[in-house]
């Protein structure tokens, strides 16, 4: 497989995690613009330096209205985080690498193009959100599906899901970095409502809603979110599992090509950190460091593996 | 329309009792029993079809994102068994030719000495390419892809308007435009017996293997090159790629790695044995020629030269789709093949001789004016559609560059019937069918590349230029 195509798979995957995250951080920042108006504001600027573009929405906007951050985030052109320009970044190199997808999987990714810019084309209502938020998950679910139902298990398949698992461990990252504060002991007076709100918005930006009280119950208690957000094996948008996931279809890879990279080495390393944490110990010695410490360290395997499989040169 | 020959209808009649030409019978009786709306439906879906699945060009000179679809229309180029087999052989002798005349030109330039062309001709063309003198491609073939573009101006008027044998586009819609047709109406397929089409991939993968080079060990390794994603045929670059199974490459995942071509892959550098190029000599190597063009290889013409690769089709090719060069076909057919042309070329003014220039300059209202090096439809005069004022502009291009210029009459395009809200309405056409050569055979996909007008009385059939595909139908004898 050519470099090039691997990169190109490798990113299509990125955008395309990255605008279904927009999407879902969207979603719980509405969410709590509709039930509790007052802290809407304070929500939506997290969730703009969750997406990493306060910056510039800071340049164009000057407060920080539901209406705005919406079409900030949604479509507009000139914001790279925004959905359309994920999804678009998805689709051009989904063109590029067109030659390694099956029909089905570009396919699926030229639609939700196509109608994600038709919809996207005109400012969206709040009262359209979520139908507009619906049809974006639709969207991405027929591509994965696509993806899981034709696609050959071979070295491209592997570069795009991990891709996708490198992307989506940095989005859980991202937002535990915003938000750290909120599940810290020190923070929480027990049982205030605010709290229970904020922990549960926490949990929506990732849909672990139900799988929190799967798991734990109906009580929310920050130590058990922090858990299942940051170690939870079984949960698809842990630290945790993300990493499992990248080890694993870095060996897959080392298997099929018979050598082993340095980017293999350093994922083991970080995923056997993960695994041998407790939640206790990480709160001991600082969450916010700890989550700091994994995003440079996911940043780093990311540039190995573009070197180790030569996706530009 | 009137004056025009239709390959559909026979006379004016539209409808029920319109009499159709033999080849349309069938189609004809389906035609008339069905519900228009149904077929207006169906067209509906082709496009929505075409869209999903990318089949779009990009533009030059719109916005680089702009991507459009190329207009589909749903009623069939229908050629019969005996049109087809007079075609094929007349395309085949050209093909042969064309190839000859390439090699001779390139070595010994028997032609020259002949006097059947003249040398300057040869010398002061641009598309002459003079490091590919003495150079012997893989297996004596220099056009491995040729596109031959016919007109028809009556029941057995054929006419070769141009030889595309540089990179000819258009074949991905060939392809694409049958599978649509048997998505929407398979049961036209099992009531008329269609030549197939889809072989094309697998025999051009064939035929570029068997061009491999001597540096080639064991099975060929291929690879298309194209510009990048943003070249307008780019859908066809991958497309064919796909279809081959072949690696779809730009010039910036190919470098010279121990003498031979290799591409970059997860793995380390492999070698390439064939290329199948949709890049212009010109932007092939940076070192040979154009030390600006960032699409090519540094240093492909010296592998190519010791043999390490097969480049398809052949630098230097250009020679022989030149326009200038095209007036003396019927000369050079004769002096490689013995035989007369099967098939009529266009009468052709040079504007480069003074006398044919005068008449050139008296008729241009009449005329067709192409540029030499032109292609797509750019830069042309289609005389009768022209404005006064688009006439004299031009008139001044063609007096200051007179051996850049060729001409010819405006031809009485056959039309076809496109459908419309308004039922069938008469559309000039013209046909470009694809020939692959390959050093022991040739084979040439039966129908081709139905290129139609889609604008009433329109000559100008270029998708650039607005005009829309057909699918094309050669019956089973």
């Amino acid at each position: 497989m050519l470099g090039k195509t691997a990169g190109g798979l490798f990113w299509m995957f990125r955008y395309l995690e990255r605008s279904e995250n927009c999407a879902r951080l969207l979603e719980a920042g509405f969410r709590i613009a509709l039930t509790r108006s007052a802290t809407a504001s304070a929500e939506w600027k997290s969730i703009l330096a969750t997406s990493g573009s306060l910056a510039s929405y800071d340049m164009r906007h000057d407060s920080y209205d539901s209406d705005k951050v919406i079409n900030f985030l949604l479509r507009d052109k000139a914001n790279p985080a925004s959905v359309i320009c994920n999804v678009k970044a998805a689709r051009d190199n989904a063109r590029l690498v067109r030659t390694a997808l099956t029909r089905e999987v570009w396919e699926a990714t030229n639609e939700a193009w196509i109608t994600l810019q038709a919809l996207l084309e005109r400012p969206v209502r709040e009262s359209e959100l979520p139908d507009v938020l619906s049809l974006i998950r639709q969207q991405k679910a027929v591509v994965r599906g696509a993806m899981a139902g034709t696609m050959l298990r071979n070295d491209g398949y592997n570069f795009a899901r991990i891709g996708m698992f490198l992307e989506r461990a940095d989005n859980t990252a991202r937002i535990l970095d915003v938000k750290y504060y909120l599940l810290l002991p020190s923070f929480a007076q027990i049982g205030s409502s605010l709290d229970h709100v904020q922990w549960e918005t926490i949990l929506r930006s990732v849909s672990a809603q139900r799988a929190y009280r799967w798991l734990n119950g109906a009580e929310i208690n920050p130590m058990n979110v922090a858990q299942l957000l940051v170690l939870h094996p079984q949960m698809p948008r842990s630290l945790a599992f993300c990493s499992h996931k990248i080890m694993n279809n870095l060996q897959y890879l080392t298997r099929e090509y018979g050598t082993e990279n340095p980017s293999y080495h350093m994922a083991r390393k970080h995923y056997e950190k993960l695994n041998d944490s407790s939640i206790e110990n990480i709160f001991e010695l600082g969450l916010h460091e700890f989550v700091e410490d994994f995003l440079i360290n996911n940043g780093a395997l990311a540039s190995q593996i573009d070197s180790d499989y030569r996706f530009q040169g | 329309m009137k004056g025009f020959f239709d390959e559909m209808l026979n006379g004016e009649a539209v409808g029920e009792n319109a009499s159709m030409r033999a080849p349309y019978a069938d189609y004809g009786h389906w035609f008339n029993s069905e519900n228009p709306d149904r077929i207006l439906k169906k067209a509906a879906q082709a496009e929505a079809f075409f869209r999903k699945t990318g089949i779009t060009f990009n533009v030059y000179g719109a916005e680089a994102a702009d991507e459009r679809l190329i207009p589909f229309d749903v009623v069939p180029r229908i050629i019969s068994a005996g049109e087809w087999r007079k075609l094929s052989r007349g395309i085949e002798q050209r093909v042969r030719a064309l190839n000859a005349f390439i090699y001779d030109i390139y070595h010994r330039q028997e032609i020259l000495r002949a006097g059947r062309v003249p040398v300057e001709l040869i010398a002061n063309n641009e598309a002459f390419l003079p490091q590919m003198v003495g150079v012997n491609p893989p297996g004596g073939v220099y056009t491995h892809i040729v596109g031959t573009d016919i007109v028809r101006t009556g029941a057995d008027d054929f006419f070769v308007l141009e030889d595309n044998a540089r990179t000819p586009s258009g074949v991905s819609y060939m392809l694409e435009n049958r599978e649509t047709m048997l998505h929407m109406f398979p049961e036209l397929f099992s009531q008329i017996q269609v030549r197939q089409v889809s072989s094309y991939p697998t025999n051009l993968s064939r035929s570029l293997c068997a061009s491999a080079p001597p540096a080639c060990k064991g099975k060929p390794v291929v690879a298309v090159l194209t510009p990048g994603i943003h070249n307008s045929a780019y859908f066809e670059h991958s497309f064919l790629a796909d279809q081959m199974g072949a690696e779809l490459v730009e010039g910036h995942d190919l470098r010279v790695v121990d003498g031979r071509i290799a591409m970059r892959t997860t793995r380390g550098y492999k070698a390439i044995d064939v290329l199948y190029r949709r890049v212009d000599d010109d932007y092939l190597d940076p070192l040979n020629f154009k030390p600006e063009s960032m699409l090519g290889v540094p240093g492909i013409f010296d592998v190519y030269r010791a043999g390490g690769i097969t480049i398809a089709n052949a630098p230097g090719t250009g020679i022989a789709d030149d326009k200038a060069l095209y007036s003396y076909m019927p000369e050079i057919i004769e002096f490689y093949t013995g035989e007369k042309p099967l098939l009529n070329n266009v009468p052709t003014w040079r504007c480069s001789e003074p006398d044919q220039l005068q008449y050139v300059l008296d008729n241009l209202a009449e005329l067709v004016v192409k540029e030499v090096h032109g292609s797509g439809g750019y830069g042309m005069l289609v005389g009768p559609a022209a404005s006064k004022k688009e006439i004299k502009a031009f008139r001044e291009k063609l007096k200051a560059r007179p051996a850049n210029y060729i001409a010819q009459p405006t031809l009485a395009l056959s039309t076809v019937p496109v459908f419309t809200k308004k039922g069938l309405a008469p559309r000039h056409v013209d046909l470009r069918p694809f020939v692959l050569m390959s050093p022991d055979r040739i084979d040439i996909t039966p129908g081709g590349l139905t290129r139609v007008a889609m604008t009433q009385g329109s000559l100008v059939v270029n998708s650039s230029q607005g005009g829309g595909t057909k699918d094309t139908w050669v019956l089973e004898e």
